[in-house]
């Protein structure tokens, strides 16, 4: 016999003012960016630059990865130090094919990557043998990164590690895939990784048009992910998964396997990061064994955590805040940079456990408190 | 009475036979190539300093040819080769020209007389260029460096010339006697020798001689090539035993995720680097001795910063572990900036002191250095000396207590704030003399500590949270396996396949090797 639980009918995706902001958001990534940057005249006060274009272009990939990272960490209590390595998988997948589209190109005039024509290679290795073909790269960025999560997420999620055990785990991860991107004979460029991109889908990269087509699509991922993270949260799925974080002893025990759980929003997870990666790159023109570097994954957490996790909202504009604070200072003060970084790690951490939303929320019902007093 | 004649004569003849004459002079001059390479062969016999200074003249091209004479130019005056009488100059001199054949032959007979030299370290350096190109018309000159050769070293190297020497010759029975001269030398170069000479050889029992010497050799090297791997992961654990101890207590005993480890490290390498820098300046004649007062520094300044951070930020995260990693983490970000903006960013050079240079030569291919050892002794004093704080001293006690139930430890009247404080300076403390340690085979820099945090933390890991023994067996463990796979796989592979294995194993055993049983175990 079905037990019979009355459930709370499920929240709506968003309130009122909730799609309002979507869709002003929506808005001015698609419709005022563009305009700003490509029709208002350069000299202009409210031109656009196309420096603007690709900070924001950038950091929008970046709160995808934030986003990701509320769905493992803030939802589910899974702090994953390895998000990096998900987010170059994905950057890579677009690298390769980006690479195959400098055709000949190249410094060496050939057919070949520049650098496997430098290491003397006389073909493709078999691992980039549909990097040519634009509809497998487009799978190859979701696949690979949820096929790398799955894969390490199986072992182990089933042997139950969890906490911290399972964030420095991770972070052992993404730094021996680090060292094996840094290898020549891996076949991905070694230390130099890609670039020098010259176009995709047979469309130069470097002009403005193009350019405003990257941000317009980050934009209207960043937006789609984020309703999709919404829609998974307010599910009875997201549900288990926030009683997997509260709880997991008990929710064992009401006769659930969080297994299936966790697995699942952990490969999702890992996949938005290669989106996010998949994007990053044709923007930047760049990809390296850098990007999987221990520092780079805790960063995201750190988005998260100065947002405010389980928000969702919030590591949005946590990656806003930092990355911002990032471009601006390390070009006014780059000796101060890594002090500010730290300090907020450690003022966030301290002060503001809920992150920037949660700052913000305590203030409104400080504020709602004040003024019904008066009333 | 007889006898005595026949030897004074025998002498006699040797002593005249060891001066350059006028024939030589010219047959090694003038003429094909081939005849020349065969007289020069010749008078390298005659092993004296006019042979040594008209070879060296001929490779200088100093040495004109006029009608039947031949003249040597020093400087401004010119010299016949053979009568060394100053003549003047004919008209019709002509030079002597070597072809890159000839010039190869001189170089290296004027390297086989540098087997004479009266410095043992010219001489050792002669037999190692022979090494490469002995053959069997140098047989006569090892034969007679040999003879008179004194030093061990420098005659077992020798020895070993001459064999290589005989290896190329066209006589079968002294081919032969190579191969067993060559079997028992245990040296890397001996292997390439016997390899290329074994392609060559045609005579069936040669050929099995040759095989049995390369057998021996390669067993030997073998011995060499395990135990050095051996040895060398040792000393690979010791280092991430050193870079592992103070995390197994701020993280295994405390349960502090502190990521500024590796820069509390940094800063007791860095520290070190300051009682470098003050010997130098102030005392610079106990300069050797820097590194003895450079410990207990290293100790201190990281300790000290240890207590601070606890004081300021930890101690309001614990039982927080997410927490304390982020904000550790900010920690080390300013900790490495701070480091930055004070001593620059490049690398600073520690300097050995003079007794750790050098190392102990155990087998042919395998030689201990003195840093290494002097490393692992170190390792094995911290250890000791952590054990016994645990483990036998009142603070020790209180720490375990503290651990274990704050609390009833609180209600005995153990102030456990401070004690907090106090582990935490050790663990801090102890990463600083980590940092002391590494500064004396590595890079001192301001990333020093993040090439280590990933490898401490397996390390504890591995060896189970707030386990001594594990973290020693996990260290060693770790280090030799790394070390062995190096040896088949590269220095990359190697540390890509232990990481792999360490995910592997905390997939079977999650709690480490030594797993906590009662009470804590829960927690």
């Amino acid at each position: 016999m079905k037990p019979v639980v009355s459930l709370p009918s499920p929240a709506p995706l968003l309130s009122r003012t909730g799609w309002a902001a979507f869709l002003v958001a929506l808005i001015v990534v698609c419709a005022v960016a563009p305009v700003l940057n490509l029709l208002v005249p350069a000299g202009s006060l409210f031109h656009l630059s196309d420096y603007g274009v690709g900070l924001v272009g950038r950091i929008m990939c970046y709160a995808i990865c934030a986003l990701a990272m509320d769905l493992i960490w803030g939802f589910t209590g899974i702090l994953s130090l390895g998000h990096g390595l998900f987010f170059a998988l994905g950057g890579y997948a677009m690298g390769m094919y980006l690479m195959r589209q400098i055709g000949l190109d190249g410094n060496y005039k050939s057919e070949l990557p520049d650098f496997m024509v430098f290491l003397d290679w006389k073909e493709l290795p078999w691992h980039w043998t549909f990097s040519d073909s634009f509809v497998a790269t487009l799978f190859l960025i979701i696949a690979v990164p949820g096929i790398v999560a799955f894969v390490f997420g199986y072992f182990a999620f089933r042997s139950r590690i969890k906490g911290v055990y399972f964030s420095i785990i991770t972070q052992a991860m993404t730094f021996a895939a680090m060292l094996l991107f840094f290898r020549n004979e891996t076949g991905f460029g070694g230390n130099n990784g890609f670039t020098d991109f010259k176009r995709i889908l047979d469309i130069p990269v470097a002009t403005p048009s193009m350019r405003m087509t990257l941000f317009v699509l980050t934009g209207i991922t960043l937006l789609g992910f984020f309703l999709m993270a919404r829609w998974l949260i307010n599910s009875k799925f997201g549900r288990v998964l926030q009683a997997v974080r509260d709880a997991e002893t008990r929710v064992m025990f009401s006769g659930y396997n969080p297994l299936g759980y966790k697995l699942t929003i952990w490969t999702i997870s890992a996949m938005m990061c290669g989106v996010a990666g998949a994007l990053y790159v044709p923007q930047v023109g760049i990809i390296n064994p850098s990007e999987m570097s221990p520092a780079n994954s805790i960063e995201i957490a750190i988005w998260a955590a100065v947002g405010g996790r389980a928000t969702l909202i919030g590591p949005i504009l946590g990656a806003f805040i930092v990355s911002g604070a990032k471009s601006w200072l390390t070009v006014a003060y780059p000796e101060f940079w890594l002090y500010f970084l730290g300090a907020l790690f450690i003022g966030v951490t301290l002060f503001l456990p809920d992150g920037v939303v949660g700052l913000v929320k305590r203030l409104a019902t400080t504020a709602a408190a004040k003024s019904g007093d008066k009333a | 009475m007889f006898k005595k004649i026949l030897l004074s004569t025998l002498l006699l003849i040797a002593g005249s036979a060891y001066s350059i004459t006028a024939e030589e002079v010219k047959s090694i001059t003038i003429g094909e190539t081939d005849s020349r390479v065969e007289a020069l062969a010749k008078a390298m016999l005659a092993a004296d300093d006019k042979t040594a200074a008209f070879l060296q003249a001929l490779s200088d091209d100093a040495v004109k040819v006029a009608g039947d004479k031949i003249l040597v130019i020093q400087g401004d005056k010119v010299v016949d080769a053979v009568t060394q009488a100053e003549v003047p100059l004919p008209d019709d001199a002509e030079d002597v020209i070597n072809n890159n054949r000839m010039r190869g032959e001189i170089d290296s007979a004027l390297a086989a007389l540098k087997l004479f030299s009266k410095d043992d370290k010219v001489r050792a350096a002669a037999v190692k260029q022979l090494q490469s190109d002995a053959d069997e018309t140098k047989l006569p000159l090892i034969e007679k460096a040999l003879a008179t050769e004194l030093n061990t070293s420098i005659k077992d190297q020798l020895n070993l010339v001459r064999a290589a020497a005989l290896l190329g010759s066209a006589d079968k029975s002294k081919r032969l006697e190579a191969a067993q001269l060559l079997a028992t030398s245990g040296q890397a170069n001996t292997k390439t020798m016997l390899l290329a000479r074994l392609e060559n050889e045609t005579d069936a029992e040669v050929k099995a001689a040759l095989g049995a010497a390369l057998r021996q050799v390669e067993s030997a090297l073998a011995w060499g090539d395990k135990l050095g791997a051996l040895f060398s992961g040792i000393s690979l654990g010791s280092i991430l035993l050193l870079v592992a101890l103070g995390l197994a207590i701020t993280y295994g005993l405390m349960g502090v995720i502190n990521m500024a480890h590796g820069e509390l490290m940094m800063i007791g390498a860095y520290a070190t680097y300051v009682v470098q820098g003050l010997f130098h300046t102030y005392l610079p004649g106990a300069f050797d001795w820097y590194l003895l007062a450079a410990v207990p520094v290293a100790f201190m300044a990281s300790a000290l910063m240890g207590a601070l951070l606890e004081r300021s930020v930890i101690r309001f995260l614990y039982g927080r572990p997410l927490e304390t990693l982020l904000a550790t983490w900010g920690i080390s970000l300013m900790l490495m900036q701070l480091v930055r903006s004070v001593f620059g960013a490049q690398n600073v050079g520690v300097e050995n002191p003079s007794w750790m240079s050098g190392g102990v030569q155990v087998l042919g291919n395998l030689s201990l250095p003195y840093n290494r050892l002097i490393i692992i002794g170190f390792a094995i004093f911290v250890l000791g000396s952590v054990a016994w704080l645990i483990g036998r001293t009142r603070l020790g006690l209180f720490v375990r207590g503290v651990t274990q139930n704050r609390p009833i430890a609180s209600c005995m009247g153990v102030n456990t704030a401070r004690i907090d404080t106090y582990a935490f300076a050790l663990g801090s403390g102890i990463a600083g003399l980590a940092g002391c340690a590494l500064s004396q085979v590595g890079n001192v820099g301001p990333d020093l500590g993040q090439g280590y945090i990933v490898d401490a933390f397996m390390v504890v890991v591995l060896g189970g949270v707030g386990q001594l023994a594990g973290t020693v067996y996990a260290a060693l463990g770790l280090g030799i396996l790394n070390k062995f796979l190096e040896g088949w796989a590269g220095a990359v592979l190697a540390k890509i396949a232990v990481l792999v294995f360490i995910i592997i194993f905390i997939q079977k055993r999650p709690q480490g090797i030594f797993a906590m049983k009662g009470r804590s175990a829960e927690a």
